[in-house]
């Protein structure tokens, strides 16, 4: 029998939209309890472009939302400039694109009260030197890059200042329901095991692609489609701004620059269910195939790794093409399903979290009888330092400043040392979680260079048996959760120099150590 | 092996140099020419040499600084169970049955035999001596506290099969700085099965240059008498009931024996050493012996040479070009070998359309496309579709076509780049390479293309 927890807010859903409803109703004064199957945007707020549309992608598919992303845009950039990279951006078309799409962009645009110059073919090249020579339209836009994980982790750490808290590893297996309530939230620790029960006043499920799921488990219906995306990530930045193709959304359309590298995608393909969802070798040859059009040097470009999101769209009709279903976010107050504190905020984008998690908070606190005001479009997002190892080369440059020689370099490739290491473990242990070689892959560089993985994941675990973070049999389950994740993102990107560090890698994990055979002593 | 393309500016500079060569430079003709300084190369040169035949050995050395120093033969069966494998020879006699393509069938088990013990003994007689179980294969542990199998082992590592056996009192010995290997985790996870499994963490104060400590560095300060001294010095106090001690890969580069009985003197029990992530001294090690040992079997070497370019003359013989950036010498040989590895030794080429072998573009056997190379998980244990990819071969090693024609009389391959095993799954790295070396060798000696006299 685990602990019983009190909540005016339980928020199910670590992603941009948890994490920002939390930092929202936090603001308003509303104590909240953030929880999460897995880790801070495990799901599609983590594998997504990282693009902050102007809006301009949208023009034609959902005017509403092209002007929800425009008005978002501007706010996120104000005020959480630390999340922001304001690249600018460029729409391109090359020849056999429609001609009658590219002559209508501009009067779109502005219809939407969205920016939009035309730019010199000639000059678009001169800025982008990876364009190709083809092209025969450009106009620039205000698009920007944002950095997801940053936003989330600086969300979570103000709404955690103010006093809610959050469980990660924490999954909603059940809910306790009396009439139209849900009474009760029953939770498994996926970590230490045993169950956490929760009551809260009002229960908001922001768990995105797997809003159907938690939904039913409440006893609520939301007919829900899960459209796979799949994304790469080159080995160096390729253009400075974003990149779409002027063309009606598509895929393999859009290059967004992600500090030191930049990320090609995507793909909408219809998948059963949000667990299944993996970048495949036959998505990203179809996108290679289509992008190199707008960008002959994805041909031969050195990509580093592959990723997926489920795009969580609510089923309007009949529709067979998911970008055809509303981009638009879907807010239910589930009073069909006779429920009164059970709130459900899904599909939508990142770039319109911020006006999800608004809307959200605005009916809770409706049904609580609470007054105070939204202040999330008004107030920067301040600055955490739970994020800030995720940048790339800021740990190398700490090193190098530092000049300790016993702060052993763990992961060489992105020259993590275990001073940072040891930090992020720590920060890891004191919000209740598991300092795991996957939770410091995401807090930091980690895994993230050339040898992905093949090296540092060795070298950590070796630190973490010393620094008591791993005990009896932990290290080889850890490593090769570690292993098989990373691979998740290379298998698809697996050709060229790609295969003989592959090769390597298996020789070492597999030929050396034998992690796929379990032979007891 | 191959890089056939070159930028203008060395296309020209070959150009200069082949034209003011051409004079000096006579073409080096042999009987035959091994393409490839990985194992395989290594092997089949030394057999060649052993068997009279003129030789020449182009390659780079440095990628076996990667290799583990341990000979694996067959440790899993082949086929993706998992099936662990105790007696490698029934294991081989049974792949035989049940995959004839597999290289190893095309030996027989005695061949396989003979093969292993020349060459262990080559490297026992240049100061490298191995040791294994004779039907057998043995078990050591590793940094991660996995069990590894292997047939033959260095030496130095031999005490740690026995110690393993037994459950032997043993104490685990890292070294501070010494990333990646823990004696904590070696202990932590093999303790429930291996109770008097003792940790203990020692620093090397002469080597207290703060920073990383790298084991080829303290290999070769352990061959001072003074460095293992110290050593022995820090890891008496932690002896208590041990009978073994198990440090990390670092006794000695050229001397290891040197090293071994002169610790265990020392601290007067069996001393053995436990692999490192690559690239470890038990790498190193071969890589010296080799760069030394090998152009005194009378083999003329192109060590940090590559094979740029190789075609077949209207005699038959094949003609080579071999340089470091571009080509700088030309080889005219009977016969050739071709030991160039697969995509690491860049024997293979993975292209996003297929896979090509490098040199000649042979046929090379592969999955039907991209999508079918590699499994959903790294750590499948029915392993990966790409790993069977490779060279097909006849009897005599000679590379064959879809239809099983030898494509060229005079051209032979051995090692990892041939199809149908999985050398990583399968543990077979170094008996693999060995063992269809000599193959090669053998069918090459009975050939007549390769006894022709240049």
């Amino acid at each position: 029998m685990g602990a019983t927890l009190n909540t005016q807010v339980l928020i199910i859903g670590g992603g941009a939209t948890g994490t920002g409803l939390a930092r929202d109703l936090a603001l308003r004064g509303v104590h909240c309890i953030l929880v999460e199957k897995r880790d801070i945007n495990a799901g599609a707020s983590g594998g997504n472009h990282g693009l902050l549309h102007s809006g301009a992608r949208y023009i034609a598919s959902d005017p509403a939302a092209a002007r929800e992303c425009r008005k978002e845009g501007e706010i996120l950039k104000r005020l959480a400039p630390q999340c922001v990279e304001q690249s600018g951006g460029l729409f391109v078309a090359v020849p056999g694109d429609d001609e009658a799409y590219i002559a209508e962009f501009e009067s779109r645009c502005r219809k939407c009260g969205i920016s939009a110059t035309a730019v010199d073919p000639k000059d678009a090249r001169e800025m982008e030197p990876c364009l190709s020579a083809d092209i025969i339209a450009a106009y620039a836009v205000e698009d920007a890059a944002i950095d997801p994980f940053k936003l989330s982790l600086d969300n979570m750490a103000q709404a955690m200042d103010l006093g809610s808290s959050q469980l990660l590893h924490h999954e909603v297996v059940g809910f306790k329901r009396q009439g139209g309530r849900l009474v009760e939230v029953l939770l498994a620790d996926a970590i230490k095991g045993g169950e956490v029960r929760i009551r809260a006043d009002q229960i908001i499920n922001a768990s995105g692609a797997w809003a159907g799921n938690v939904a039913a488990l409440a006893g609520a219906d939301i007919d829900m489609i899960y459209s796979q995306g799949s994304l790469m990530i080159t080995q160096m930045r390729l253009g400075e701004r974003v990149i779409n193709r002027l063309r009606r959304a598509a895929d393999a359309d859009i290059l967004v620059p992600a500090g030191t590298v930049s990320i090609f995608g995507t793909t909408s393909q219809r998948i059963d269910d949000p667990n299944r969802c993996r970048p495949t070798t036959a998505e990203v040859d179809a996108m290679l195939a289509d992008g190199r059009a707008m960008i002959p040097k994805l041909e031969d470009t050195r990509f580093i790794r592959a990723y997926a999101g489920v795009r969580p769209l609510v089923q309007a009709g009949g529709d067979s093409d998911d970008r055809a279903v509303s981009r638009g976010y879907a807010l239910l107050d589930h009073a069909a399903d006779g429920l009164d504190n059970f709130i459900t905020i899904t599909g939508g984008k990142l770039t319109t979290y911020r006006l999800m998690a608004e809307r959200a908070a605005d009916l809770a606190c409706r049904r609580l009888g609470i007054s105070a005001p939204c202040r999330t479009a008004r107030e920067p997002l301040p600055v955490s330092s739970q994020a800030q190892y995720t940048e790339p080369g800021l740990t190398s440059r700490m090193w190098l400043k530092q000049k300790d020689p016993a702060d052993l370099l763990l992961c060489e490739c992105e020259m993590v040392p275990m001073s940072v290491f040891n930090e992020i473990a720590a920060s890891l242990v004191d919000g209740g979680q598991r300092p795991g070689l996957r939770e410091m892959g995401q807090r930091s560089r980690v895994g993230k260079g050339p040898c992905q993985g093949s090296f540092c994941s060795l070298r950590m675990a070796a630190h973490m048996y010393n620094q008591g973070l791993l005990k009896d049999g932990e290290g080889v389950r850890e490593l090769k959760d570690f292993l098989n994740e990373r691979w998740r993102g290379i298998q698809p990107l697996l050709w060229g120099v790609t295969v003989a560090q592959a090769e390597l890698q298996e020789a070492l994990h597999c030929g050396l150590l034998g992690l796929e055979v379990t032979e007891m002593p | 092996m191959a890089n056939l393309r070159f930028d203008d500016r060395q296309g020209r500079l070959k150009e200069n140099r082949s034209a003011m060569d051409a004079k000096q430079t006579e073409p080096h003709a042999c009987q035959l020419m091994v393409i490839g300084a990985g194992m395989a190369g290594m092997a089949a040169t030394f057999f060649a040499a052993r068997n009279g035949i003129a030789a020449v050995q182009a390659g780079l050395t440095g990628e076996t600084i990667y290799a583990s120093g341990l000979f694996d033969l067959y440790g899993v069966a082949h086929g993706g169970k998992g099936e662990i494998i105790d007696n490698p020879w029934q294991g081989l006699q049974e792949l035989k049955k049940a995959y004839p393509r597999h290289p190893f069938s095309r030996l027989p088990g005695d061949q396989i035999r003979l093969a292993l013990d020349l060459f262990t003994g080559f490297l026992g007689g240049a100061g490298l001596p191995y040791r294994g179980y004779g039907e057998r294969n043995s078990r050591l542990i590793t940094p991660v506290g996995t069990i590894k199998r292997s047939f033959r082992v260095p030496q130095t590592m031999w005490a740690g099969v026995a110690a393993l056996e037994n459950r032997a009192p043993c104490l685990i010995v890292d070294i501070l700085g010494l990333r990646g290997f823990s004696a904590v985790q070696i202990v932590s996870t093999l303790g429930a099965a291996w109770p008097d499994l003792k940790a203990a963490s020692i620093d090397l104060p002469r080597e207290s240059r703060q920073g990383p400590k790298y084991p080829e560095h303290l290999a070769r300060g352990l061959e001072m008498e003074a460095s293992r001294r110290e050593l022995a010095n820090a890891v008496r106090p932690h002896l208590g009931k041990a009978r073994y001690v198990g440090l990390p890969a670092i006794l000695g580069v050229h001397n290891t024996e040197t090293v071994r009985t002169d610790l265990e003197a020392k601290l007067g029990v069996p001393v053995f050493e436990i692999p490192t992530m690559p690239p470890a001294v038990s790498g190193i090690r071969l890589k010296e012996i080799f760069d030394i040992h090998m152009p005194r079997q009378g083999v003329n070497t192109f060590y940090h040479q590559t094979v740029h370019a190789m075609r077949q003359r209207r005699d038959g013989r094949f003609q080579l070009d071999v340089g470091r950036t571009a080509a700088e010498t030309t080889v005219v040989a009977d016969a050739v070998l071709l030991a160039t590895g697969r995509f690491l030794g860049k024997g293979l080429a993975a292209q996003r359309r297929g896979i090509r072998e490098s040199l000649l573009d042979l046929p090379v056997h592969q999955p039907e496309n991209r999508s079918s190379w590699h499994r959903q998980d790294l750590l499948d244990p029915r392993g990966h579709g790409i790993n069977l990819a490779g060279l097909e071969v006849d009897d005599g090693f000679r590379p064959v076509d879809a239809a099983g024609r030898v494509i060229y009389e005079n051209l032979y391959a051995a090692g990892s780049i041939l199809a149908h095993q999985d050398w990583i799954r399968t543990k077979s790295g170094t008996g693999l390479a060995v063992a269809t070396a000599y193959g090669a060798v053998q069918a090459l000696a009975e050939h007549p293309m390769g006894r022709s006299q240049p």
